[in-house]
Parts: structure tokens; sequence; C-alpha cells
């Protein structure tokens, strides 16, 4: 059976899709509250279907300095998830969570580092245990990987990606944001072409 | 100089110019950019390519994505504006591994098969490579100057160079 083609998905398909982010996010968002011990909010979930020459300009654009924390996801569902942070935030996570008191990407550690890589983790295992608990349907999670980078650059590894199967990516995108010290991020779903049928299927909504 | 003479080449895109123009691209990472320029004419051309090989891929219409494929178009472009191919040359930047997994599975690997697809066909078409800036963990922001051919590459926390 041929797979659902990205251009051909009706407005339930897209609404599916906003609500695998909406739990995911959602779940991924709390977990985050929870470490902080503050409030986190998190914006709607957005399904953007960009094509490849504008997947540069979400987070930000193409030059915006960002964190960007990504795995691979295999299993029943293929793709990517990314955790993305403003550069601002991520000195601010690693202030609270290290207790430390730091300004610049150079000053962080390899400790600091894998704090932040260890959030990632959470937070993505977190965003993919509820999808896969909605849908019943299995994902494993890669070891997530973190670069530090232009959010263009950073962009690029899940661009190349569904860049072999066509000209346009499929970005489930959630922004959250604490509001008293100003962490703001994006959880990030790149589900690929054949896991949007199988997702769709799993929560019963018709083709 | 005029901030309207200089023209942005997006991911999986290609662009051509003249004196005084400015091509880049912004935020390279394991993507790579084919920088081409004729001295003689001024005619600069700048393609930012995503994947090697588009003989591998079945979806491959969209030409600025492969490095073959983005090549050959690029000199022609160039050609039509007035550069001749004997005088052109090249040099190219990007090609990071981002990130680095421990699996060093294919996708992982994309920069540096980016980067070998650009020098093949550029070997194949008789094009000179005269300066590179591949590799590394780092995204580049590049600017080809057709004033004179520079390219000046751009990173967060690893300085600015010209090549």
């Amino acid at each position: 059976m041929p797979g659902i083609d990205i251009d051909k998905l009706n407005t339930l398909h897209l609404d599916v899709l906003r609500e695998i982010g909406n739990i995911g996010a959602g779940n991924a968002t709390t977990a985050l509250a929870k470490m902080l011990n503050k409030k986190v909010d998190m914006g709607v979930p957005k399904v953007n279907i960009l094509e490849l020459k504008n997947v540069a300009d979400i987070l930000g654009g193409p030059e915006n300095l960002v964190v960007g924390i990504l795995l691979d996801v295999s299993g029943e569902i293929n793709g990517m998830m990314m955790f993305v942070l403003e550069q601002q935030s991520a000195h601010v996570l690693v202030n609270i969570l290290m207790e430390r008191e730091i300004h610049d990407i150079s000053e962080f550690t390899e400790l600091d580092i894998s704090a932040l890589q260890e959030i990632g983790n959470i937070l993505t295992g977190s965003y993919l245990s509820s999808l896969a608990a909605l849908t019943k349907l299995t994902i494993i999670p890669s070891i997530p990987q973190m670069a530090f980078d232009m959010a263009g650059a950073i962009l690029s590894v899940p661009a190349i990606e569904f860049g072999k199967v066509g000209d346009r990516v499929l970005f489930i995108e959630t922004e959250f944001a604490e509001g008293i010290d100003h962490v703001t991020g994006y959880f990030i779903l790149i589900p690929d072409i054949g896991s949007f049928e199988k997702i769709l299927t799993s929560l019963g909504v018709s083709l | 100089m005029d901030s309207n003479s200089i023209i942005k080449v997006r991911m999986a895109d290609l662009n051509v110019t003249k004196y005084p123009g400015i091509l880049t691209t912004l935020g390279l990472g394991s993507c790579v950019g084919i920088a081409l320029y004729d001295p003689v004419s001024r005619v600069g051309g700048l393609a930012h390519i995503m994947l090697p090989d588009s003989t591998q891929i079945k979806n491959n219409s969209n030409i600025a994505k492969f490095a073959d494929t983005a090549t050959v178009k690029l000199i022609e472009d160039m050609i039509n504006i007035g550069a001749k191919k004997d005088r052109i040359v090249a040099k190219l930047a990007g090609g990071a591994q981002m990130f680095s997994f421990s699996q060093s599975s294919d996708l992982m690997r994309v920069g540096a098969r980016n980067v070998s697809a650009a020098q093949a066909i550029l070997a194949k078409l008789g094009i000179p490579i005269i300066a590179s800036d591949t590799g590394e963990n780092y995204g580049r922001t590049i600017e080809l100057y057709t004033e004179d051919g520079r390219l000046v590459i751009k990173t967060i926390g690893h300085g600015i160079k010209q090549i």
C-alpha cells in the first residue's frame, strides 16, 4: 500500500497531528515545570509543512544561535525529535539546575553540557512515551546528541534526511515559555511519511 | 555597498550574479556551499546543496538539492550571464557533522559525502577547487563577493575567515 502523500493531508489529519503535539509537548512541558519548580506555558502546536528552502526560517531564522538536542526515533514510528532552546534559555536552565551563574556558552563545562543533554533526554522521553501510550505504537528513541550552533545548520540534519524522499518536511512544532526566567524553546517531532499513516490509523482516523 | 545587491541562496537553492553582487547562504550545516567564480567577467554562482547524488534518489526533480545536478546548472546559468567555463574556479564550504552520533549511520556522514560529491563533480567538469573550508562540527554562513571572488565564512565560536 502506498504511503499517504504529505500534500494530501486533510484538515482532520492535521488536527490529529496537532493533537499529537499537544499531548507530547504537554507531558514534556509538565516534566520541565517539575524540574524547574516553576510554571511553564505551552503554545498551540503548529503543524508546519515546509519546502526545503524555507526550513531554516523556523526557530528564529537560519543564523539564530540555539541549542539543539536531536534524536532518532525508530520502531513503529520513524523520524526525528528535537528539543531546541534559545541560547539565553540554555544558560538559565543550567544556572537553575546546576546552581551556577553563567552568561555565555564558552563558560559551559562538560558537566553543564551533559546536564543539558540529560534535560533533553528526559523531556523528549516524556514527549515520546506519551505518544507511544496514546497510539499504542512502539517508539524507540536513540541517545540524544546536542549541538550549539546556528538554527539553519542544526535544521540541515533533519532537512537532509527528509530531503531524500521529498521536497517538503512536516514539523510538529510546539513552543513553550517560562515567564519569570524567560526559558523559551521548542519541541519538534518530525515523523517520516510512512509514520503519518501509522499514527493516524492507530488513532482510528481513516485516510 | 548597496544591501540590495546581496542575494540570499536558500537550502536546496542556487543563484548567480555579476559584479557588484554578493551571494550569501546562511547557516550551512551538513549541506555544502559550492561557490563558483569567473574572475574575468566577475560572474559568481552559489549553490546550497543537501545531498551528494541525484542518481541515488528517486525524487530528484529539485536539481539544486544535489551536488551533481546543481553544479551543472550553476555553470550553465553563469555562462548565460557572461562567464566562460574554462575560467571558472571553485571554493567549497560546509559539510559539517553537526551531531556526533555513536552509530556512524549514513545520515551522520552525509556532510563528508556531500563534500566528496562536490569535489568529484567539479573534477569531472574540469573546474579547479582553489580553496575549501569543510568538515568539522559547526555551522557556517558564507558570502561570495563578485568583486574579487573572495569567500567570507562566518561561524559561531570559530571565528570569521576568508578563503
